[in-house]
C-alpha cells in the first residue's frame, strides 16, 4: 500500500488507496478516454493549424478574391474591369494547358502554362520561391514549375521538360521550384486525387508565352482583389458582363477557385471529424467509467454505509467517488493531449504531401487542450454522477445489509440440456443480472462499432473507385481538347495507334442559376446508349439519360434548391453565349462531384451546332499503350489525357500513404476499447464473485474449472456483443458518412465482410487478452483472504 | 407512568437522552409486511449502560438503527434531548450522527484502504472537538498497531479499531450492534472492557446488543424485545465489571 504525506486528507487517502487497488480498470478506462481525447487534438489542433497557415499564406501572397477565366479579351479590357466599384486591384495573365513529355515516363502529362508579369513580381497570386532563381524575363525557355511536379519527378533548377505547345515541342529550363496560392492544392479539373507525376504548373514570362497561344496584347484569365466592403455578387454579375463578349467563363469567388474550394472542404472535415470521433470514445468512456464506477461502488456498500453512520454527508461522499472518476479521466486527458500533440504534428507532415504552403506549422492550441481537458472531465462527471447517485442515495440502515441475494431460476432448457454444473452456472449468472450482462455487451459492441467505422474507410473508397471507374467512366483514357472541335475530329481520334473502343464526348461550360443561387460548372453531354461514359447512381445502378432537359446530381439540385420539374437558367459560356432556360428533368443521387448531365443529341439541339465534340472516350488495346501515349503526346490541341490506370495507380498510393495511418490508430483505439471493456467486467465479475470462486476451490474444483465460469461468461458476452456493435457501426458508418459528405463527395457507408472479420478478429483478440490477465489474476486467488474477509 | 417512575428512584440527577414513544418499523416488500417494530417504548439515560437482548429478529438492530439516525420509524416519535429525530430530514440527521452518535457494528466495517489511523481520523477530521486518532487508539489498547490495515489485524483488533472510531469524537451515546458478535469469548472481553471503560470513563451513554445474556451483567438496565415488543426491563443492583462476568 501506499504511504502518504500527513496533509493528504484522509479520504482522499482511500481514494488514492482504492484506485490503486484497481489501477488495471482505471488504466484501462484512463486509455479509452486518452484515446478519444488524442483523435479530438489531433483533429481540432490539424484544423486550428491548416486554417492558421491558410489565413496567414492568403494574405502575404495577396490571394485574389475572385477569378475568371475567358477565351481570348484584349488589354484594354483591364480597364473595364479595373473601373467595377468594389474591385481593388486586376492582374490579367495567360493561361494555357499543353501536354507535356517528360523525360523518363512514357505517358503523356499536362502542364498548366501561366505568364509572370514583365517586371516584378504578381500583384495578386504571388509565387514563393523554394529553391532556385526568378526567371530572367529575356530567356522565354526560363520558368519556374511547381513544387509537387518537381519533387515526384526529382526535378530541380536546370532540369528541362518538353512541352507541346501548337504542335511543336518546345523545351523548358527549369530555373526556380515555386508554391502558389492557387495551388496549394494542385489537381487537374475533373480528377478524383492530385497526381503529383502528371500534372504541373509552370510560370514563365508573359512575353514567351503570349505569342505561342495568339495572346499578345491580350489574356485569357483575370484575378482581382476586391476591397472592405466590396459585394462579391455583385462583382462577379459585373464582370460576367464585361467578359461575357470575350468568351468569359464565369466569374468565381475565391471558396469556389478550385485548390481554395478543396482545401475549404477539407478543413470543414478535419473539423467534423475532430468533433464526430472523439465524441464517440468519450461517450464509450462515459459508459464504462459507469459501469466501473456503479460495480465498485456495489462493492463498497458497506463502507458507504460506515461512512454515512460516522456522519458523512451524501454530498461528500459523492463526491469522494465522483473523484474517482475525474481522476481517472484527467489522467486520460493529459495522456491524450500528449497523444494527440504527437500524432497531430505526423497528421501535418501528411497533409504536406497533399497540400503545399510554404510553411505548413503545427501549433498545438492551448483552447485545444483545454477543452479537450473540461472535455473528458464533465464526460466523467456525468459517467460518475449517475453511479454515485444510486449509491449514496440507499438509506444508511439498508446498505449496512448486504445487497439482496438475487434470485437464480432453474430453466428448463437446462434439465433437458443436461448441462455441466459449470455451464450451468456461467447461464444462470448471465441470466441473473440481465441489464449488466447487457450493459457489458454493448461496451464491447462499441468496440465492434469504432473498428467497422475505422476499417471501412478503404471499403468505402473502394466502392467509388469501382463505381467510378468500372461502371460510371469505363474508358481507359479520356482526351480532352483545348477547345471544341468538329466532328471530323472523331476521326483523328478513333485512328489513334491501340484504340479500340471510343465514344465522342461532348461538355460545355456553363453557368446554372435559379434565382439567386448559381454555379458554374460543365454539362456533360452523354450518347443514348453510351458504353463507356454512364450515369450512375450511388447505389451503382446505370440510368439513362432522358431525351430532353437536364440531370443534375443531388447536392447541385440542393445547392441550386431545383428539382425535376423546375426549370434553370443555363448561360452557356463558349460559342454564341447563349442564355437559356432548360427543365430539369431528374436528380441523381451519384457519388462524386456536382455534375450536369444531358443527351449529347439535345445538348447539340440547344447550342444549335452540329456534332461539336470536345474530347473522347477511348479504351485501349493493352499491347500498344506505349504508342497510344507517344502519339498523343505529339497530337496538337489536346489539353490533356486523363489516363484510368494512372489515376488507379495514384489512388491506391493516396490510399497507402494517409488512410494506412488513421486505420492503424483506429484499430489501436478500437482495441483500447475492446480491452478496457472486457478487463473491466471481467474485474468486477472476479471481484463480486470472489467469495463463491474461492468456495468452490476450496470445495475442489480446479482453477481452470473456476476459470471457466468466470470467463465463459465474459466469451459468451463477447459473442454476443459482435453482431450487436455491428449494427451499432453501421449506424454510425451512415451518421460520420453524412458529415464526411460535401460538394466533392457522397460516398455510401458500406463494410465489406473482410473488414467484418478483421474488426471480429482484433475484437476477439483482445477480448482473449483480458482474460488471459483476468485468469493470472484468478490463479494468484488468495482463498485464505477471500473467506476471511465478509463481502 | 413506568419509565418515570424508574427515572425518579434509579437515575434521581440524571436527564434522559432519548426518549422514544410508539415506535412502529414496517417494512413492506411487495405482498410481505414485516412489522419489525410494533409500538416501542424506550428511554436511554446520560451516562447509562444498557444492554438489548431479544431472540433474532425480535427488532433489535431496526431500534438501534432509528436511535442512531441510520434509519427512520413508521410512526412513533424519537427525541434525543432537544432533537426531534422524527421531525429531521437527512442533512439534519447526518448533521446529528456526526456530532452526537458513535456507532460499532458486529461486522466492524472498517474502510479496508485506511490504516487503523487512519480510520479514526475519518471521524476526527470531521467533527470538532475529537480526541487524536493515537489517543482513541490508545483507549482501545492499540497503540502499537497504528498503522496497520484492517487485513493485518485480528477480529478483535478491527473491532476494537471501530471502538476507537465510534468514541474519538467523545460522542454522547455509544451504539453498539452484537460487537462481540463474530468474536471469540476472549477477544469479546478485550472489546467490552474497552466499551464499559467509555461507558465510565468518559459517561458516554451507551446501548449494547447482544445474544449473549452473560453480558447483561454489565448493564445498568437490561430491556428486552421479543417479536417488535418490549416485554421486560430489567434494573442491575449490581453492576458487574467484564472481569466478573460469568460466560
Ligand atoms: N430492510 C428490511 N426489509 C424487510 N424486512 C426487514 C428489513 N430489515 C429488517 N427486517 C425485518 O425486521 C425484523 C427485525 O429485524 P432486526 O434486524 O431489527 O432484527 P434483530 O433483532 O436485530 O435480529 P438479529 O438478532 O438477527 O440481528 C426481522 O424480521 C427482519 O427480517
Ligand atoms: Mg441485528
Amino acid at each position: 500500500m501506499v504511504r502518504m504525506p500527513r496533509f493528504v486528507p484522509t479520504l482522499d487517502r482511500k481514494l488514492l488507496r482504492d484506485l490503486w487497488e484497481m489501477k488495471g480498470q482505471a488504466l484501462a478506462i484512463a486509455a479509452v478516454v486518452a484515446a478519444g481525447v488524442t483523435m479530438f487534438v489531433t483533429y481540432l489542433s490539424n484544423f486550428a493549424s491548416l486554417q492558421q497557415t491558410r489565413a496567414e499564406y492568403y494574405d502575404t501572397a495577396r490571394f485574389a478574391d475572385v477569378f475568371a477565366s475567358l477565351t481570348r479579351a484584349p488589354s484594354s479590357v483591364r480597364l473595364r474591369l479595373e473601373a467595377i466599384p468594389g474591385v481593388e486591384r486586376v492582374m490579367t495573365r495567360v493561361v494555357a494547358d499543353v501536354t507535356l513529355d517528360v523525360p523518363g515516363m512514357a505517358e503523356p502529362a499536362t502542364g498548366r502554362l501561366v505568364s509572370l508579369p514583365d517586371a516584378g513580381r504578381p500583384a495578386l497570386n504571388d509565387l514563393f520561391l523554394r529553391r532556385g532563381r526568378w526567371i530572367d524575363p529575356n530567356r522565354p525557355d526560363e520558368v519556374l514549375a511547381s513544387e509537387m511536379f518537381c519533387e515526384a519527378h526529382g526535378f530541380g533548377p536546370g532540369d528541362r521538360v518538353a512541352a507541346l505547345i501548337n504542335g511543336r515541342r518546345r523545351w523548358l529550363t527549369i530555373v526556380g521550384v515555386a508554391l502558389s496560392p492557387e495551388y496549394v492544392f494542385a489537381i487537374r479539373p475533373g480528377e478524383l486525387f492530385p497526381d503529383k507525376r502528371r500534372f504541373g504548373i509552370f510560370w514563365m514570362s508573359g512575353a514567351a508565352l503570349a505569342p505561342a497561344f495568339d495572346m499578345e496584347g491580350g489574356f485569357n484569365d483575370v484575378s482581382m482583389a476586391l476591397g472592405r466592403g466590396a459585394s462579391e455578387p455583385d462583382v462577379i454579375e459585373q464582370v460576367d458582363r464585361v467578359l461575357a463578349p470575350y468568351g468569359g467563363l464565369g466569374a468565381v469567388p475565391q471558396r469556389q477557385q478550385l485548390s481554395g474550394w478543396t482545401l475549404e472542404n477539407e478543413l470543414a472535415q478535419l473539423q467534423m471529424f475532430g468533433f464526430i470521433t472523439p465524441l464517440i470514445f468519450l461517450g464509450v468512456a462515459t459508459f464504462i467509467l459507469n459501469v466501473a464506477l456503479t460495480r465498485a461502488l456495489t462493492l463498497q456498500r458497506s463502507q458507504i454505509a460506515a461512512l454515512k453512520a460516522l456522519g458523512y454527508a451524501n454530498t461528500t461522499i459523492a463526491w469522494h467517488y465522483i473523484k474517482w472518476g475525474l481522476v481517472i479521466a484527467a489522467c486520460g486527458a493529459l495522456l491524450g493531449i500528449a497523444g494527440g500533440a504527437w500524432l497531430g504534428s505526423g497528421m501535418i507532415a501528411l497533409y504536406n504531401q497533399y497540400f503545399r504552403f510554404p510553411v505548413l506549422y503545427y501549433r498545438m492550441s492551448t483552447d485545444v487542450a483545454v477543452a479537450s481537458l473540461f472535455g473528458a472531465l464533465t464526460v466523467a462527471a456525468l459517467g460518475a454522477w449517475s453511479a454515485v447517485h444510486r449509491a449514496v442515495r440507499i438509506p444508511p440502515a439498508d446498505a449496512m445489509r448486504p445487497e439482496a441475494p438475487a434470485l437464480y431460476h432453474q430453466r428448463l432448457f437446462e434439465k433437458s440440456l443436461r448441462l455441466p454444473i459449470a455451464s450451468r452456472m456461467v447461464l444462470r449468472n448471465l441470466e441473473r443480472q440481465p441489464m449488466r450482462s447487457m450493459v457489458s455487451v454493448l461496451g464491447i459492441a462499441f468496440a465492434v462499432a469504432v473498428l467497422f467505422v475505422g476499417l471501412s474507410f478503404i471499403d468505402v473508397m473502394n466502392l467509388l473507385v469501382n463505381q467510378q471507374f468500372e461502371l460510371a467512366t469505363r474508358q481507359d483514357a479520356t482526351v480532352s481538347f483545348a477547345a471544341p472541335r468538329s466532328a471530323r475530329a472523331v476521326h483523328d481520334v478513333q485512328h489513334m495507334p491501340g484504340a479500340l473502343d471510343f465514344e465522342p464526348m461532348r461538355t460545355v461550360p456553363v453557368r446554372l442559376r435559379s434565382g439567386a443561387r448559381t454555379r458554374t460548372l460543365a454539362i456533360s453531354g452523354l450518347p443514348e446508349h453510351p458504353s463507356l461514359n454512364r450515369l450512375v447512381t450511388r447505389a451503382g445502378d446505370a440510368l439513362e439519360v432522358p431525351p430532353e432537359g437536364l440531370v443534375l446530381s443531388q447536392m447541385l439540385g440542393d445547392i441550386l434548391a431545383v428539382g425535376p420539374g423546375s426549370t434553370v437558367q443555363v448561360s452557356v459560356l463558349e460559342g454564341r453565349r447563349q442564355v437559356l432556360d432548360v427543365p430539369v428533368r431528374m436528380l441523381v443521387d451519384d457519388s462524386l462531384g456536382l455534375q450536369a448531365y444531358m443527351r449529347q443529341d439535345a445538348l447539340h439541339r440547344l447550342l444549335g451546332e452540329g456534332g461539336t465534340i470536345s474530347g473522347a472516350a477511348i479504351t485501349l488495346d493493352p499491347a500498344q499503350t506505349e504508342a497510344f501515349y507517344s502519339a498523343v503526346k505529339t497530337m496538337p490541341a489536346v489539353a490533356g489525357v486523363a489516363l484510368r490506370e494512372m489515376t488507379l495507380r495514384n489512388f491506391r498510393e493516396t490510399i497507402d500513404q494517409t488512410m494506412k495511418l488513421q486505420i492503424f490508430f483506429n484499430v489501436l483505439f478500437a482495441g483500447v476499447i475492446a480491452f478496457g471493456v472486457v478487463y473491466n467486467s471481467a474485474r468486477v465479475s472476479l471481484s463480486e464473485r470472489s467469495h463463491e470462486l474461492a468456495s468452490l476451490r476450496v470445495l475442489g474444483f480446479t482453477r481452470g474449472e473456476i476459470s471457466f465460469i468466470l470467463l465463459g461468461e465474459l466469451a459468451v458476452l463477447t459473442v454476443v456483443s459482435l453482431p450487436v456493435g455491428a449494427a451499432i457501426g453501421y449506424g454510425l458508418g451512415q451518421l460520420i458518412m453524412a458529415g464526411f459528405n460535401n460538394e466533392m463527395y457522397r460516398l455510401s457507408f458500406v463494410v465489406s465482410s473482410a473488414t467484418m472479420a478483421r474488426a471480429f478478429l482484433v475484437v476477439i483478440v483482445a477480448a482473449a487478452l483480458s482474460g488471459l490477465l483476468v485468469r493470472r489474476r484468478l490463479d494468484r486467488l488468495d482463498l485464505v483472504a477471500v473467506l476471511k474477509g465478509r463481502e | 407512568m413506568y419509565a418515570s417512575a424508574q427515572n425518579a428512584t434509579g437515575h434521581p440527577t440524571s436527564e434522559p437522552v432519548f426518549i422514544a414513544r410508539g415506535l412502529r418499523k414496517v417494512y413492506v416488500m411487495g405482498e410481505v409486511r414485516v412489522e419489525a417494530l410494533r409500538g416501542v417504548d424506550f428511554e436511554l439515560y446520560e451516562g447509562e449502560f444498557i444492554v438489548l437482548l431479544g431472540p433474532s429478529g425480535s427488532g433489535k438492530s431496526t431500534l438501534l438503527n432509528i436511535l442512531g439516525g441510520l434509519d427512520v420509524p413508521t410512526s412513533g416519535s424519537v427525541v434525543y434531548k432537544d432533537h426531534n429525530l422524527t421531525a429531521a430530514g437527512e442533512a439534519a440527521l447526518t448533521q446529528y450522527r456526526r456530532s452526537h452518535v458513535g456507532f460499532v457494528f458486529q461486522f466492524y466495517n472498517l474502510i479496508p484502504s485506511l490504516t487503523a489511523r487512519e480510520n479514526v481520523a475519518l471521524v476526527t477530521e470531521l467533527t470538532p472537538g475529537s480526541m487524536t486518532p493515537e489517543d482513541a487508539l490508545g483507549l482501545v489498547g492499540l497503540s502499537p498497531r497504528l498503522d496497520h490495515f484492517p487485513a493485518q489485524l485480528s477480529g478483535g483488533e478491527q473491532q476494537r479499531v471501530a471502538i476507537a472510531r465510534a468514541i474519538a469524537k467523545r460522542p454522547d451515546v455509544l451504539l453498539c450492534d452484537e460487537p462481540t458478535g463474530a468474536l471469540d469469548i476472549t477477544t469479546g472481553a478485550v472489546v467490552l472492557d474497552a466499551i464499559t471503560r467509555v461507558n465510565r470513563d468518559l459517561g458516554t451513554a451507551t446501548v449494547v446488543i447482544t445474544h449473549n445474556a452473560a453480558i447483561a451483567g454489565l448493564a445498568d438496565r437490561v430491556v428486552r424485545l421479543a417479536d417488535g415488543h418490549v416485554v421486560s426491563v430489567e434494573r442491575n443492583t449490581t453492576k458487574l465489571t467484564v472481569g466478573e462476568l460469568q460466560w
